[in-house]
């Protein structure tokens, strides 16, 4: 552990030095296993929130009160801890440079990304990504956030995203609010015409309650790909 | 050699239990949903089941016919690959050994495909013999899209990765090729007593 930061009143940033690590691509996640003095030990995975060009690995966890593994990942882990971690792990909710070299179909088609709160973690890694190899494929983000404040991964995100702030909005705020809907979409993300290829992120009903929607407004489904937190999981 | 966390896990009650396999926590009341790309919503008319004995569909049937076949009702524990494990889930279907009774001499290995194209592999040797049914009800009520319904595979012994939400069709195969999630990483097998994640363990 080289550095363990509040981002967020509810998240930290974990960045860690991981010897020998093969590298990833953007999207992946880790397992990270916890072992207790007494033997007991415990695993959750997490999204890689840095781009491989990074050489540290950054991880967002969200603490949740009554979680097991993110309380002590975000409350009692300090510079210089070490634990056990194992990745990269998944192939399928990825974006990368070179994937869009080798395929260049697909590149043709822009990537639009849809965030419910932490679950903008792997696409801050997809955008700094995008932005440090310069890609030229459009890519575009719709971040749906509880307040300002929670907004995650600030010093990457830029004209690409929109946010909408679904519990409370700064006075003189002339961006999206609420939650995510039909409307929503067809304004602010990439028309079915252009077949994005579309990411959705977040918690169980979010990821759920977006793809369904997706797909009313016309995107075929096999366009989507989805990565959800359990409604008892921590984020993945 | 594990690294051990300074007080981690201190003071938290946790009766040791037969029933989570290495590195699963119990979910308690939760049904967490986890699938790859966006939930079909296949009309029921338009569904059907079918057996391909890898030369040809050898068995199809409407939802009325599969409706038709007789159900048996299991309680079993599930375990997901994300760590999370249900214990005593309330589940109603129709064994595999029952759809595939009319397939003489079936081939060893077995590809389940769903509404969506998903699709995994599994050994026929774990479908048979009483260890999986294609469920079209839980907790007593007609299985919700989210969770596979109409009707999805069930294998409890194996990862719930394995247990194909929206089945559509079991095809029959000479050879063990990997399904969906078997191409990105996971383990062709995926038994989470000897903690088959990925591939590899």
């Amino acid at each position: 552990m080289l550095d363990n930061r509040a981002e967020t009143p509810r998240v930290h940033r974990l960045v860690l030095d991981v010897p020998g690590w093969s590298g990833h691509l953007p999207g992946q996640h880790v397992d990270v296993r916890l072992t207790g003095e007494d033997g007991y030990s415990a695993e959750r995975s997490y999204s890689l929130a840095s781009p491989p060009e990074e050489p540290a690995l950054h991880l967002l966890v969200e603490r949740l009160d009554d979680g097991e593994v993110s309380p002590y990942l975000t409350g009692e882990v300090r510079r210089d801890d070490e634990f056990e971690l194992r990745g990269p792990i998944g192939g399928w909710f990825v974006w990368s440079v070179s994937a869009d070299r080798t395929d260049r179909e697909a590149a043709r088609r822009p990537v639009q990304l849809v965030a419910g709160g932490a679950g903008v973690s792997p696409f801050v890694a997809m955008l700094d990504h995008h932005r440090r190899l310069d890609s030229p494929t459009r890519m575009q983000l719709l971040y749906s956030v509880r307040t300002e404040e929670e907004v995650l991964g600030r010093d990457v995100l830029g004209p690409e995203t929109t946010l909408t702030l679904t519990r409370q909005a700064p006075a003189g705020w002339r961006g999206e609010t609420g939650r995510i809907d039909a409307a929503m979409l067809r304004r602010r993300t990439i028309a079915p015409a252009e077949r994005p290829r579309t990411y959705v992120c977040g918690p169980t009903v979010f990821a759920e309650a977006v793809a369904s929607t997706l797909v009313g407004i016309g995107h075929d489904p096999s366009t989507i790909r989805i990565e959800r937190f359990g409604s008892s999981g921590e984020s993945s | 050699m594990s690294v051990l966390s300074r007080g981690f896990g201190r003071g938290r009650s946790r009766p040791a239990d037969d029933r989570l396999p290495p590195g699963q926590y119990d979910a308690g009341d939760a049904f967490p949903v986890l699938s790859a790309g966006p939930t079909p919503h296949t009309p029921l008319a338009r569904w059907d089941l079918a057996v391909d004995d890898g030369t040809g569909t050898r068995a199809r049937w409407t939802w009325e016919e599969f409706r038709a076949l007789p159900h048996e009702a299991l309680t079993v524990d599930l375990h997901c690959v994300t760590k999370w494990s249900k214990f005593g889930t309330r589940w109603e279907g129709v064994a595999v050994d029952r759809l595939l009774q009319d397939v003489p001499d079936p081939a060893p290995y077995v590809l389940a495909t769903s509404d969506g194209g998903y699709t995994t592999n599994l050994p026929l040797a774990d479908l048979t013999g009483g260890r999986a049914w294609v469920v079209d009800t839980y907790a007593g009520e007609p299985l919700a899209p989210e969770h596979g319904g109409p009707a999805r595979l069930l294998v409890p012994h194996l990862y719930l990765w394995k247990s194909a939400k929206w089945l559509r069709r079991l095809t029959l195969r000479a050879s063990d090729e990997p399904g969906f999630w078997e191409t990105f990483g996971y383990h062709l097998y995926g038994d989470p007593w000897r903690e088959q994640r990925y591939s590899g363990d």
